[in-house]
């Protein structure tokens, strides 16, 4: 600890950090653009000018920029100096002088930085009048609009987009007075994260273009804490809603998860809640009438409670709240509870709840995993299954910088010198994959192998770091030197770190990378003094994965046998919720099981071609909609608040299923159904202290869902009512559908929308952290579910499957693997159908053409699909993406025949056009 | 026309040239000295405008390609330079100086003769494709001022006559067929 000065008080800071970053940690004011907690200080802007003094006796003193002076012990410094103030109201007038007075129709308006900034620094009257710069703008795609107009050139969307993200397709164009950032050609940014980009910009140069479709000012978005459904990391967001939709999803930060930035599926994915596939009515049949009847919700309920009595069986799902799977599993009970995994995933699951539980490993959550200095990726695609954990994994590749600079004692805020000085230095980041991934470009090895080969290299590792993990193959030890490079470098790693997951079904795999974590275990309590944390985590494919396989650890079964049972016929009815079962198991298995003319009772959100079978469908919430509780791929439990209330009729499926007489109002909340389970079951005790308490002021005075300067209120509805409508009541959380209460500012961890006076841009949070990119001082962290157990279990076995001739993996995208996002509009134009990839070789044995036609065929599936023809690829074996439509299982279990199919130029040429969106590098170029 | 149809894709219209075997030796010599690919960028065009006149999309994707960087990146680098020239220019370019010295010796004058001659301003070509007139800040040459740098050749203490003589030079030299690069 140091202590600065800054005009006359004293504060005690950290001196490793930067004058900027400790006053806005001490809740000072002081203005700043360039500047970004996770991206450092390059000095571009020179807005955060302070004075600075040598000693007490200087009277004079020097301008320094705050952001690039080390807060070192003794520093005087002064933001209130005049000669400071008017430095930088100079500084704002020459980055203004091109500036557009167009806030009144910028959808930053409100929340904008530049805004803020401009007031802080006391730049009111604009008295350049010459001509502005003005430039064209690029279309750059359903994400991000762009009006370059609005630029002040703080370089933060490249530092960002480039240095931190890993894009490639966004430059600082130009130079001077006519700097451009765009792209080299107008067309769609491809970075995964580029929404990002609409809140790093101060301004509105880059803001989210499906906003802007059905835009709302900030303060007029009732807008609650949220939890993205869209994969298993469980990052925080804040959706914001009006007139019963929501208008944008926008990051809330996490101090352990998502930090600052989300992934585009996160963000841009919100759209599907209101889009026409939605179900919003209950529906009804008699036996098998192809006629639907519409119900009302109280006919629902009724016909549900009809429905639901003798022998029902319900299958949950890893994308409903934990609420609605526990309220799924009372009401049919625990032995006629199934899971909603395919039974591959199901069975891998059970293997990693077990690694969750085993001493001396940690799940590193993504803060952890970006300070690893050494990860090996298995498999897993988590650019296109969690996001959000690429990017953690990119940063941790800059590991390695880090310690040069700390050897060449350059500050680490420093972004610009230490990004000099490593050039292409990187930690060790080994990837194993069939394919080639988005962080080849960090990647210090990539090895392209097939899942078999994968698993014996794993085994070979484990034997190199502990010989009693497991015997010694013949592959194995064919590839000992490989083994032996990569268990020395986990070794060696301080931090070290394996990320994989449970995409490819593999239990194996599974227990394959635990071995490899008990190994280094082993390894270190031999050979270290310290012991240091070995990370190990699987990344999750669903919001509530591991919540459901926790559940499922006191009982319940697969979901094979769910349909053994429902093909004997021998149950009275069949509970589905939320789970679209035709993405889990083969249509042929479907079709058996559903021929046993089990009535079959659906809750979902979207329509699609399963729920189409059921007799009763009943509309439930989303995410948006309900409170629920999402347990994350590290085990942590965190709530959700539901952001408004959905149109009458949609309900939590919790809610349907917690229903004991249809005409009385449910009073189940997701809050009664987690203590309840908190106090049932001991694994879930520490569900109790998830929510804030509800005791004291806000057991009274609830906090706001909206913003004190929400409008309209009165208003809104007066096309349809002359008179206001009651509020809507919240009797389930300490949140009101409101702008009156408590202020949320009490609480960060209720906060959805962070402003503090004189900060309305989404950089007020640093006002409600313990220090700047530090924890939020209420804490919102959720509660991690897993304690370790005190005693080691012996390594794993399993068995490797022999070699086959062709082996098949399934890819994922981040755009479209996902069903409920890939329903968003904007979503669903980043979004390709199924294809093949494959190896050249492969290729010319069966006379394939780049972006040509591929027939699979098994005993049970013909199809026919276009190839990808890439280099990045293991031997012998394809790739299929399904894109939802076609029969996963059937093809990847089942043993495929590949046969070339003609097709015309036509098809090639659409073809094409279709996979330039799929941003595979080492595809190899068709002919022209 | 939707969103969706309006852009398809990401990948960029233009297509890569290939490079010729002249400009790849010299590029390969560039590489021979830098410790990374991504630093010979600036040489690279430089070479490619020597060979070529300009730096057009096609030979930007080119140089991208080959030293494998994101054109969008190489881009930054070709438009961060005035001097690396992203659009068509003439045989000859002009980089006139007009800056502090320069002005100070008239050379409003002087350009404005040039611009009667040619019918060209600052940025333009002349239609025959034979002239391009850029204004520079200074050629570090004040005492000679007022210059400009034509054709590689740094002409000083410029006057009215001087600059008639010079494109009447150019006049003969048309006329004779020679003085002109394929």
């Amino acid at each position: 600890m140091a202590k600065i000065s800054v005009d006359g008080i004293e504060y005690e800071v950290d001196p490793d950090n930067n004058l900027l970053q400790e006053c806005l940690s001490q809740g000072l004011d002081l203005p700043y653009f360039c500047w970004h907690p996770c991206m450092g200080s390059v000095g571009a802007c020179r807005q955060c000018a302070v004075k600075q003094y040598r000693n007490a006796e200087d009277k004079n003193g020097t301008i320094v920029m705050a952001c690039m002076t080390p807060a070192s012990d003794g520093s005087i410094i002064s933001i209130k100096d005049h000669q400071a103030t008017d430095f930088r109201s100079h500084v704002i007038e020459s980055l203004m002088i091109s500036h557009p007075h167009d806030c009144p129709v910028c959808e930053e308006g409100g929340e904008c930085h530049l805004q803020d900034m401009t007031q802080m620094s006391g730049h009111n009257y604009r008295r350049y009048d010459f001509k502005k710069v003005t430039h064209r703008n690029q279309n750059l795609g359903p994400f991000i609009g762009h009006e370059m107009n609005r630029c002040i050139a703080c370089y933060r969307c490249v530092r960002f987009y480039n240095d931190y993200a890993g894009g490639e397709d966004l430059a600082a164009l130009g130079s001077h007075h006519h700097v451009y950032f765009g792209r080299h050609e107008e067309g769609t940014l491809e970075n995964e994260f580029s929404g990002n980009l609409a809140e790093v910009c101060p301004t509105g140069v880059f803001t989210d273009k499906t906003f802007s479709a059905h835009y709302t000012r900030k303060w007029d978005l009732q807008t609650a804490p949220s939890v993205c459904a869209g994969c298993g990391v469980g990052c925080n967001t804040a959706p914001g809603e009006r007139y019963g939709t929501v208008r944008r999803v926008v990051n809330r930060y996490h101090h352990d998860i998502n930090g600052y930035f989300i992934c585009d599926r996160g963000r841009f994915g919100y759209d599907a809640n209101s889009s026409d596939q939605r179900i919003e009515v209950a529906r009804f049949r008699h036996g098998q009438e192809s006629q639907f009847n519409t119900l009302s919700a109280l006919e629902a309920k009724r016909q549900l409670n009809a429905m639901i009595g003798g022998d029902v069986i319900g299958i949950g799902s890893p994308r409903a709240s934990l609420e609605s799977n526990i309220a799924l599993r009372d009401r049919v009970g625990v032995q006629n509870f199934y899971a909603g995994f395919s039974d591959g995933q199901f069975n891998c699951l059970q293997e990693v709840t077990k690694s969750l539980r085993e001493t001396g490993l940690v799940c590193p959550s993504i803060r952890d995993i970006e300070q690893s200095d050494c990860i090996l990726l298995v498999d897993e695609d988590i650019t296109n299954t969690s996001a959000r954990l690429a990017l953690a994994v990119r940063q941790a590749s800059r590991s390695a910088a880090t310690e040069l600079a700390k050897e060449a004692r350059i500050p680490l805020w420093q972004d610009a010198a230490v990004r000099e000085l490593a050039q292409n230095t990187r930690s060790p980041l080994i990837i194993l994959s069939p394919q080639g991934t988005r962080l080849d470009d960090v990647a210090s090895e990539l090895h392209l192998l097939r899942l078999t080969e994968q698993l014996h290299l794993l085994q070979a590792i484990a034997h190199v770091i502990d010989p009693q993990a497991n015997d010694l193959d013949d592959y194995s030890e064919a590839n000992s030197s490989l083994a032996n490079n990569i268990a020395e470098q986990l070794c060696r790693a301080q931090r070290p770190c394996l990320v994989s997951g449970i995409s490819a079904e593999s239990p194996a795999l599974v227990k394959a990378c635990t071995n490899i974590g008990k190994a280094l275990r082993a390894h270190h309590s031999k050979n270290a003094e310290s012991p240091r944390p070995i990370g190990l985590c699987f990344a999750m494919p669903e919001a509530n994965s591991m919540g459901l396989a926790l559940l499922l650890e006191s009982g319940g079964k697969s979901l094979g046998a769910a349909l053994q049972r429902l093909a004997q016929g021998n149950v009275d009815a069949a509970i589905v919720m939320e789970n679209d079962l035709s993405l889990r198991v083969s249509a042929v298995a479907l079709e058996e099981a559903l021929a046993g003319q089990t009535p079959l009772l659906v809750l979902d959100q979207q329509h699609n071609s399963f729920n189409a079978k059921a007799q009763l469908l009943l509309p439930t919430a989303s995410v948006f909609e309900q409170h629920g509780t999402w347990v994350n791929y590290e085990g942590r439990a965190q709530s959700s608040y539901q952001v408004f209330r959905p149109s009458e009729g949609i309900l939590p499926a919790y809610e349907y299923l917690s229903i004991t007489d249809p005409v009385q109002q449910c009073l189940v909340s997701s809050e009664l159904i987690i203590q309840e389970l908190a106090r049932s079951d001991s694994r879930f005790n520490s569900l109790t202290d998830l929510r804030p308490p509800r005791t004291g002021i806000s057991a009274s005075m609830k906090s706001p869902r909206q913003s004190h300067r929400y409008s309209g209120r009165t208003a809104m509805y007066a096309q349809a009512h002359v008179h206001e409508a009651q509020q809507e009541q919240d009797r389930a959380s300490s949140l009101a559908f409101s702008m009156e209460g408590v202020m949320l500012q009490k609480d960060a961890s209720l906060m959805a929308s962070p402003w503090a006076p004189a900060w309305n841009s989404n950089q007020a949070i640093s006002k409600f952290q313990e220090e700047v990119n530090g924890e939020l001082k209420q804490g919102s962290k959720g509660v991690l579910l897993c304690s370790r157990q005190s005693n080691a279990s012996p390594y794993e076995r399993f068995d490797i499957d022999s070699e086959q001739k062709l082996a098949c993996f399934a890819i994922a995208h981040l755009f479209g693997s996902d069903e409920i996002s890939a329903q968003a509009p904007a979503i669903q134009a980043r979004c390709v159908g199924p294809y093949v990839c494959m190896g050249q070789s492969l290729a010319n044995a069966l006379g394939i053409r780049q972006h040509g036609l591929v027939q699979l065929e098994t005993a049970t599936v013909r199809v026919q699909l276009p190839v990808i023809i890439r280099s990045k690829i293991a031997q012998n074996c394809i790739g299929i993406y399904c894109a939802n439509e076609v029969d996963k299982y059937a093809l990847l279990n089942g043993k495929v025949a590949l046969q070339a199919v003609s097709e015309h130029e036509s098809h090639i040429a659409s073809s094409r056009a279709m996979f330039d969106l799929l941003l595979i590098k080492d595809a190899l170029r068709g002919e022209a | 026309m939707t969103d969706t149809q309006l852009i398809a894709s990401s990948a960029l219209k233009a297509q890569a040239r290939a490079l010729t075997e002249e400009e790849l030796r010299e590029i390969e010599h560039e590489l021979t000295l830098y410790p990374d690919k991504r630093a010979v960028g600036l040489e690279a065009l430089k070479i490619v405008q020597k060979h070529q006149g300009w730096v057009s999309d096609e030979s930007l994707l080119a140089v991208a390609n080959y030293l494998e960087m994101s054109a969008h990146e190489l881009d930054g680098v070709a438009t961060f330079f005035n001097l690396i020239f992203r659009q068509p220019v003439g045989r000859k370019v002009m980089l006139f100086c007009n800056s502090v010295s320069c002005y100070i010796m008239g050379c409003e004058k002087i350009k404005a003769r040039i611009s009667e001659q040619l019918g060209i301003d600052y940025g333009e070509t002349t239609a025959d494709g034979e002239y391009t007139l850029i204004p520079v800040p200074c050629l570090g040459d004040c005492d000679r001022a007022p210059v400009m740098l034509m054709d590689g050749e740094q002409q000083r203490n410029l006057s009215i006559e001087k600059i008639d003589e010079l494109l009447a030079k150019r006049a003969i030299e048309n006329n004779s067929g020679s003085g002109i690069r394929q």
